[in-house]
């Protein structure tokens, strides 16, 4: 098979590649692989590893933008569903607890849901209801401690691997497989694009917007909690004040560097997990370049604009007229 | 070619105006003359080049060669504020003030009078309302734009055009959703203006109003310059010759003779059906192979009756029967369950979704009837766009580009194949041939005449008599949202539905 580059995805590949390269110039080990333990070790794994949770975020974000809406409260679900799972896991059994925070991260979207497409509050202000009030949820139930557990089973999903690729990264390849299987193997997917688009005409050619709209939440809510179980395995605790903390600005980012239109309609969720890992590649750069890391927030602000000037219709337009004067 | 004897002086010249899209010709080499004080019809087809024009003019796009006077001096504007600057404003089809303003600040935008910093509101308003009166327009200023009607705010956009000190004043199809009473005021206006001297460049699809209202007529087709005649000299026949250069089988032709067959049961029947406060409960027959008209004024309740009918709004009086079942109509899903389709007015806002593709757009309806979890396969969506493609020759033939790239009567034949997949038993369309070019109206009228031979039902909405009484079995008359008459059969024809509407006008002021 050709190597050619899609038309679509082409400005993320390029500067995910050129960061990649960038953090191969600032440390020359980047590239490294080696297996300890049956589990990849490297930079390049740290990259994956450490997007997963963003990624999983930006899987159900980039649905809900495609309504047209926006989540706001996909951190503070993160941090119920790690409190819910790491408070239960040593005292009931490992289904039971991961039960209980994925049904609670589809319970928080299936709020969202119902605030945004049946009561038609803003998608910004009804989700900053449970941006704020999750939070105080989660350090209610972790009563305002860091919940620490020691079930291994659950650890595994922060530290374990399948065939030598990290639990994160599996899980979120699974998410992402599942998500794709969701939207692109049914119908759903161009639903939600015609809802978003265009929600008038949707609902008089027939469909169902509401439940398209919940849809999307109830996924996003899903895919936090998944996020949220990840990020506490990995410290073997629940730490409901820092647990995805601003993470649903990045998965925001990750969703716009994607190219999803904020507006709504068309989206590529395989565009917003490469996002995702734009983000974490220069994280990780930076890291491993000796910075200190309060320039990350500088670089991602630089490298946001240029992915995003890449996309821009005008600049398209622009490099037609020069191209129209040079023909001339 | 100036065929103009030079009475008036010319205001505006255009000469040699030639613009590109990539590679496109869009405007090739036309010339364009306007007197002061003249009311200058510009027409054409859709594609012709007419707002091409406008904006190669006005700034918006900058013209590739060709040269621009205003009172003899060459001016090249680099946007739509410098043209304002040099004296032409130009008013849109879709108003583009802001609705959540006060009329008073629409006007005075960027210009309020200001004392120390601030706007001193009052003097705003003062002025706003004198400006409105001269006008002939009293309306409270001091409320949001968007609480007044669509003529209103066309007013008081013309009304902040002119007083930005504007020589040439461009109307881009200005009447498109106006109703006959509110275009005669604005008629009224764009002759007093005329009378001071203002030229006014008027782009129209209705040559009811090119007759009614300009003193001369430039027409382009395809981006050329057909020729610039004078109106009181140019038969109604050999305009549409200019602008098509075809000649147009006179839609308005022929009344075919067909045998209403009123014995049958009704496809779809309403008894009582209405909404308080939105429209008067009415009875509503619909068969197969007929068409239903809706006619009477804007906002008489023809549109209303077509949403309450689909299920757009909820009905909370009356019956409804579909193939002698009684039904409840609750939203658009279950309307479209039970057979019917809805081609809205609103073609951009509520018809078409702009950014999918043709293909994405036909299927739409009957994907939305499947639900999301049966997919329609790549090869089903091709295999029903291709054929309604081919069927209603939807130009370009392209099922990948996306809707909003195409012209209005290409749009509205996607919408109405979106329908026709769907294989409906009534099919309601709201002003099928607004905004479409005359070409395409024809065609949409034959494809009416198709679907009602098919055996569809129909209820059309139209503001187009003529047209009505050509295609319809039966023409219902609406006034103050109320049902008042319905005339069938031979008692249709122009005369007898415009007298019935304008019958006992409603003495609501």
């Amino acid at each position: 098979m050709p190597f050619r580059l899609p038309k679509q995805g082409a400005p993320q590949i390029l500067a995910f590649l050129a960061i990649l390269l960038a953090d191969r110039l600032v440390s020359p080990q980047f590239f490294d692989l080696r297996l300890q333990d049956g589990r990849l070790f490297g930079s390049l794994v740290d990259v994956f590893n450490r997007g997963a949770p963003v990624a999983l975020l930006s899987l159900g974000m980039v649905l809900v933008i495609a309504t047209r809406g926006i989540d706001l409260s996909v951190g503070a679900v993160m941090a119920i569903a790690g409190a819910v799972a790491a408070s239960l896991v040593d005292t009931h059994s490992v289904p039971l607890a991961l039960g209980a925070a994925l049904g609670v991260g589809v319970l928080c979207g299936l709020w969202n849901g119902f605030l945004v497409a049946v009561l038609r509050i803003q998608p910004i202000v009804a989700t900053l209801i449970l941006m704020v009030a999750g939070r105080g949820i989660a350090q209610l139930i972790t009563e305002g401690r860091i919940v620490t557990f020691t079930s291994p089973q659950l650890a595994w999903f922060g530290n374990g691997s399948i065939l030598g690729i990290p639990a994160p990264v599996a899980i979120t390849l699974g998410m992402l497989l599942l998500t794709l299987f969701l939207v692109r193997g049914s119908a759903l997917g161009v639903l939600i694009e015609a809802t978003g688009a265009n929600a008038r005409a949707s609902e008089l050619a027939g469909i169902g917007t509401w439940a398209v709209t919940i849809a999307a939440y109830v996924w996003c809510g899903l895919c936090s909690s998944v996020a949220g179980v990840i990020a506490a395995a990995d410290i073997l605790g629940a730490d409901a004040n820092n647990a995805g903390l601003w993470l649903e600005l990045d998965a925001i980012l990750a969703v716009v560097i994607g190219g999803t239109s904020l507006f709504g309609g068309r989206f590529s969720v395989i565009l917003a997990v490469l996002g995702a890992l734009i983000i974490q590649a220069m994280n990780t750069g930076i890291l491993l370049s000796g910075y200190r890391p309060e320039l990350n927030l500088v670089v991602k602000a630089v490298v946001v604009i240029a992915v995003l000037l890449l996309q821009s219709p005008r600049l398209a337009g622009l490099g037609h007229w020069f191209n129209r004067n040079r023909t001339i | 070619m100036d065929s103009g004897s030079k009475q008036a002086h010319a205001l505006l010249e255009v000469t040699g105006l030639t613009k590109s899209f990539l590679g496109q010709r869009a405007l090739d080499d036309v010339d364009f003359t306007l007197r002061s004080g003249e009311i200058h019809a510009l027409l054409g087809e859709n594609g012709a080049g007419k707002s091409t024009l406008i904006k190669a003019v006005t700034g918006v796009v900058q013209r590739d060669a060709g040269i621009v006077r205003l009172d003899g001096a060459g001016i090249m504007p680099r946007n739509a504020e410098e043209a304002v600057k040099a004296g032409i404003a130009t008013v849109y089809q879709e108003v583009n003030l802001l609705p959540n303003l006060t009329v008073a600040e629409n006007l005075y935008l960027g210009r309020q009078p200001t004392r120390f910093g601030l706007v001193r509101d009052g003097q705003m308003r003062r002025a706003a309302a004198s400006l409105l009166r001269g006008f002939g327009l009293s309306i409270d200023v001091g409320i949001p734009l968007g609480e007044y009607s669509v003529a209103v705010q066309h007013l008081v956009a013309i009304a902040r055009a002119v007083d930005l000190s504007a020589r040439v004043l461009i109307l881009d199809e200005p009447t498109a959703s106006l109703d006959a009473h509110e275009v005669e005021i604005l008629f009224g206006i764009m002759r007093q203006l005329a009378g001071r001297g203002i030229g006014i460049i008027f782009v129209t699809h209705f040559l009811d109003q090119v007759y009614a209202v300009s003193d001369r007529i430039t027409v382009l087709r395809n981006g050329r310059l057909v020729g610039e005649r004078e109106t009181s000299a140019l038969p109604r026949l050999d305009l549409v010759h200019m602008m098509l250069g075809r000649e147009l089988s006179e839609v308005t032709a022929d009344r075919e003779q067909r045998i209403v067959d009123d014995s049958g049961a009704p496809y779809a029947s309403f008894r009582g059906f209405g909404k308080r406060r939105y429209v008067a409960p009415f009875d509503l027959d619909l068969r197969r192979g007929q068409v239903v008209a809706l006619a009477g004024l804007l906002g008489s309740g023809r549109t209303e009756t077509a949403r309450i009918v689909f299920g757009a709004e909820r009905a909370d009086s009356g019956t409804a029967e579909v193939a002698g079942k009684g039904v409840h109509i609750t939203s658009p899903r279950e309307a479209i369950r039970l057979g019917f389709g809805y081609c809205p007015e609103e073609r951009k806002t509520e018809g078409i979704v702009a950014e999918l593709s043709v293909r994405e757009n036909i299927v739409l309806a009957v994907q939305a009837r499947r639900g999301w979890s049966r997919p329609l396969s790549r090869r089903e969506q091709d295999e029903i766009s291709g054929h309604f493609i081919k069927l209603l020759d939807i130009r370009p033939a392209d099922p990948e580009r996306p809707i909003g790239l195409l012209s209005g009567g290409n749009q509205q034949k996607v919408l109405l194949a979106r329908w026709l997949a769907t294989k409906p038993g009534l099919l309601i369309l709201d002003e099928p041939t607004r905004g479409i070019d005359v070409g395409a109206h024809a065609e949409i009228i034959r494809l009416i005449r198709q679907l009602c031979a098919d055996g569809l039902a129909l209820l059309v909405i139209s503001s187009e008599i003529e047209e009505v009484a050509v295609y319809a079995d039966e023409v219902v008359v609406l006034r103050d949202r109320a049902h008042v008459t319905t005339l069938s059969g031979d008692a249709i024809n122009v005369p007898a539905v415009l007298s019935t509407i304008a019958a006992e006008t409603p003495h609501v002021a």
